[in-house]
């Protein structure tokens, strides 16, 4: 019985009781849901473009931030670092798409997904090896006050990250809509053999979608690291953002962002009113069982392709 | 020449149904069990029946749980360890809870309520597939962790949150359990599960369930069409599956590490066990246990390589060149046989029918 209450009446209450601490988590929550959807957006362009589910994509948001950071502790300045970690990605997309995508092509998806996973240990052990495993601190002027707009207390640096998130995916979408490489994106999204016949070099895409994805991991990396310090729990972050992939499905990219923010919303106002009921630290299962239960209405996630079955 | 089927006529039903129709194949089992029951616990030493051989073979159970689901029925789980989790769990309380209570009995019991875990989690299954799926089982794997480590009922209020098994016997006075047990003992005791087990599933897979799962896993829609009913073959898959891996996990704990503690069963471990099976091969028994075998042994070879060719290296670049070794190897694997170390084998065998002669 008091365990109901704590459930079903408890949480309702002082959620009613003050409206603007709920507008506080949710806002702070809409918050982290933005960089969940940054490293669910790197997954998503990789897996719309060649079918990979790419389980490295947080072991590449780590790797990304490490490069960063070891530039600036060289004593570059920031645009200098991000050029070079930028360039990284683009090498290790070649790399990539050269020594693991190439030899397994036409393979089944998880036989793919392994290799990726493969990468991932790789890609582990090979960035501390290269660059430590010490917390980094990262500090890239970003100001990090706390700021009050209307009776909300919100962090600047939570500002600073959706706006830059907001951008990215403005620059996204442009790029992807305008340009001719975009276009040949989304021809290979659509239709792997329509594009190749239609003479748009798959391998070319491979790699520039890969080197996208390492790009954008490197922005998730740098904002993740300014908050938390650049360290190994980064690459954990990928776990975060898988639940955010089935809820929004795995090749929308407004699925990425929306779902992203109902995760992290969500996340956040299940542990704070919820929390105590449970006994706490429900953060790292609650994404997964609200994607599960959402799933089982809509199986192909919020905006992914619906799916057709033919025998 | 050395393995080949002619000549070897057939003159009953049965002999013809036979779970190894070839009489190699059947030499090839049993001088496997002659060795592993007679041979290991012979010239093995302590170190090799507690660190390689045991874990070896909780690992092959696991493998061959996944593998039922996975392999067979086409479901990707990566939910494993939870379900390892519950069977360690549900073990204790029962070894705890009912004292009296045969430790074989504890450890089927503890498999059934794996198995009815399994199949609660199993239900998304009927409308999630794919990748979509492999995400979803990881709600299990976290929520389950999640709850053993909140609610202290599970380990019987202990402050620490690490339990340790109780002290039980097989058979009148075989420990295999607990501080005093036998390592030989011990090593029986999982063996003659193991093949009990293993020689279960090789039988369950020939049969109308096996093949129903592998109906659904090529195309569910088609299989749908011919009869077979998706529900209860999906679920049944589920289940099955985690009924060998909770025993897995019973053993982890209660024989392998004499102890249960929610972190040796977390993400890490549905992934080594789903590694086992790829490199292994899906769809294969004798697969499980060749990759259980590579990823028992490779960090072990990997951890004593540097030492024995006399190479002095810091402990952190070892563990960081481990990692980069290992997955190196994963994706090398990968390409050269996508379809696992038990495809090596059958290719293997297809040379040895005709070896030494060309044609």
């Amino acid at each position: 019985m008091e365990f109901l209450d704590a459930v079903f009446v408890t949480p309702f209450a002082s959620m009613w009781d003050n409206p603007e601490f709920l507008l506080e988590v949710l806002i702070g929550g809409l918050l982290t849901g933005v960089m969940y959807s940054l490293v669910a957006l790197g997954f998503v362009l990789i897996y719309k473009a060649s079918g990979v589910f790419n389980f490295a994509q947080g072991t590449m948001v780590l790797f990304a931030a490490l490069t960063f950071v070891g530039m600036l502790e060289k004593g570059m300045p920031v645009w200098a670092a991000f050029l070079v970690a930028a360039t990284v990605m683009t090498a290790m997309a070649f790399a990539i798409e050269w020594v693991v995508l190439r030899p397994l092509v036409n393979q089944e998806q998880i036989i793919l997904f392994m290799a990726t996973i493969g990468l991932t240990f790789f890609l582990d052990g090979f960035g501390q090896l290269v660059w430590g495993g010490d917390v980094h601190p990262l500090d890239i002027g970003i100001p990090k006050d706390p700021l009050i707009i209307g009776g909300v207390l919100v962090n600047e640096f939570d500002l600073v990250a959706a706006a830059v998130c907001g951008s990215l995916v403005a620059a996204l979408a442009v790029f992807f809509q305008k340009t001719a490489v975009g276009r040949a994106l989304r021809a290979v999204a659509d239709d792997h053999q329509a594009a190749l016949s239609v003479g748009i070099p798959l391998k070319t895409i491979w790699v520039i979608v890969w080197a996208v994805a390492g790009v954008v991991g490197l922005v998730a990396g740098i904002l993740w690291g300014s908050n938390l310090g650049v360290q190994f729990s980064i690459a954990l972050v990928a776990l975060k953002a898988l639940p955010v992939l089935i809820l929004g499905g795995f090749t929308s990219v407004p699925g990425a962002i929306v779902g992203g923010l109902i995760v992290g919303a969500g996340e956040k106002v299940a542990e704070v009113f919820w929390g105590p009921a449970t006994g706490g630290a429900i953060e790292d299962w609650f994404a997964y069982g609200l994607a599960l239960v959402f799933l089982l209405f809509r199986p192909q996630g919020l905006f992914g392709e619906r799916i057709i079955e033919r025998v | 020449m050395l393995y080949r089927e002619a000549g070897q006529f057939k003159t009953s039903y049965a002999a013809d149904q036979a779970v190894f129709p070839i009489r190699q194949d059947r030499f090839l089992i049993a001088a496997a069990l002659l060795i592993a029951y007679v041979a290991v616990p012979l010239l093995g030493n302590e170190y090799w029946l507690l660190t390689i051989m045991i874990p070896f073979l909780v690992f092959a159970l696991a493998a061959l749980g996944l593998n039922l689901l996975t392999g067979y029925a086409g479901q990707v789980s990566l939910g494993t360890g939870g379900f390892m989790a519950v069977g360690a769990f549900a073990t204790y309380k029962l070894a705890t809870g009912f004292p009296g209570l045969n430790i074989v009995a504890v450890f089927l019991i503890a498999g059934v309520i794996t198995a009815l875990v399994g199949l609660l989690f199993g239900f998304p299954s009927l409308r999630i597939k794919g990748f979509y799926l492999a995400v979803a089982t990881l709600a299990s794997q976290f929520f389950l962790i999640w709850m053993f480590n909140k609610f202290p009922w599970f380990t019987n209020y202990s402050s620490s949150g690490v339990i340790s098994a109780p002290q039980r016997a097989v058979l009148g006075h075989f420990y295999v359990t607990g501080a005093e047990a036998n390592p030989v003992d011990k090593y029986l005791f999982v063996l003659s599960f193991v093949a009990v087990l293993a020689f279960a599933a090789k039988n369950l897979v020939r049969g109308r369930i096996g093949r129903s799962w592998m109906a659904i896993r090529d195309m569910d829609i088609a299989a749908e069409i011919i009869g077979i009913h998706p529900l209860k073959t999906k679920l049944l898959a589920f289940a099955v599956s985690s009924f060998y891996c909770g025993i897995a996990g019973a053993m982890w704990a209660f024989i392998y590490t004499g102890g249960v503690e929610p972190l040796a069963f977390d993400i890490d471990r549905s992934f080594q066990i789903l590694f086992m099976i790829i490199i292994g091969g899906l769809g294969s028994i004798l697969g499980s246990f060749l990759g259980a075998g590579f990823i028992v042994l490779l960090p072990i070879f990997l951890d004593n390589t540097p030492r024995l060719v006399g190479l002095e290296i810091p402990v952190n670049t070892v563990t960081n060149l481990q990692s980069m070794i290992f997955g190196a190897l994963i994706v090398f694997f990968l390409i050269v046989e996508p379809r696992g170390l038990a495809r090596l084998w059958q290719i293997g065998k297809e040379k040895l029918r005709l070896w030494p002669f060309p044609y």
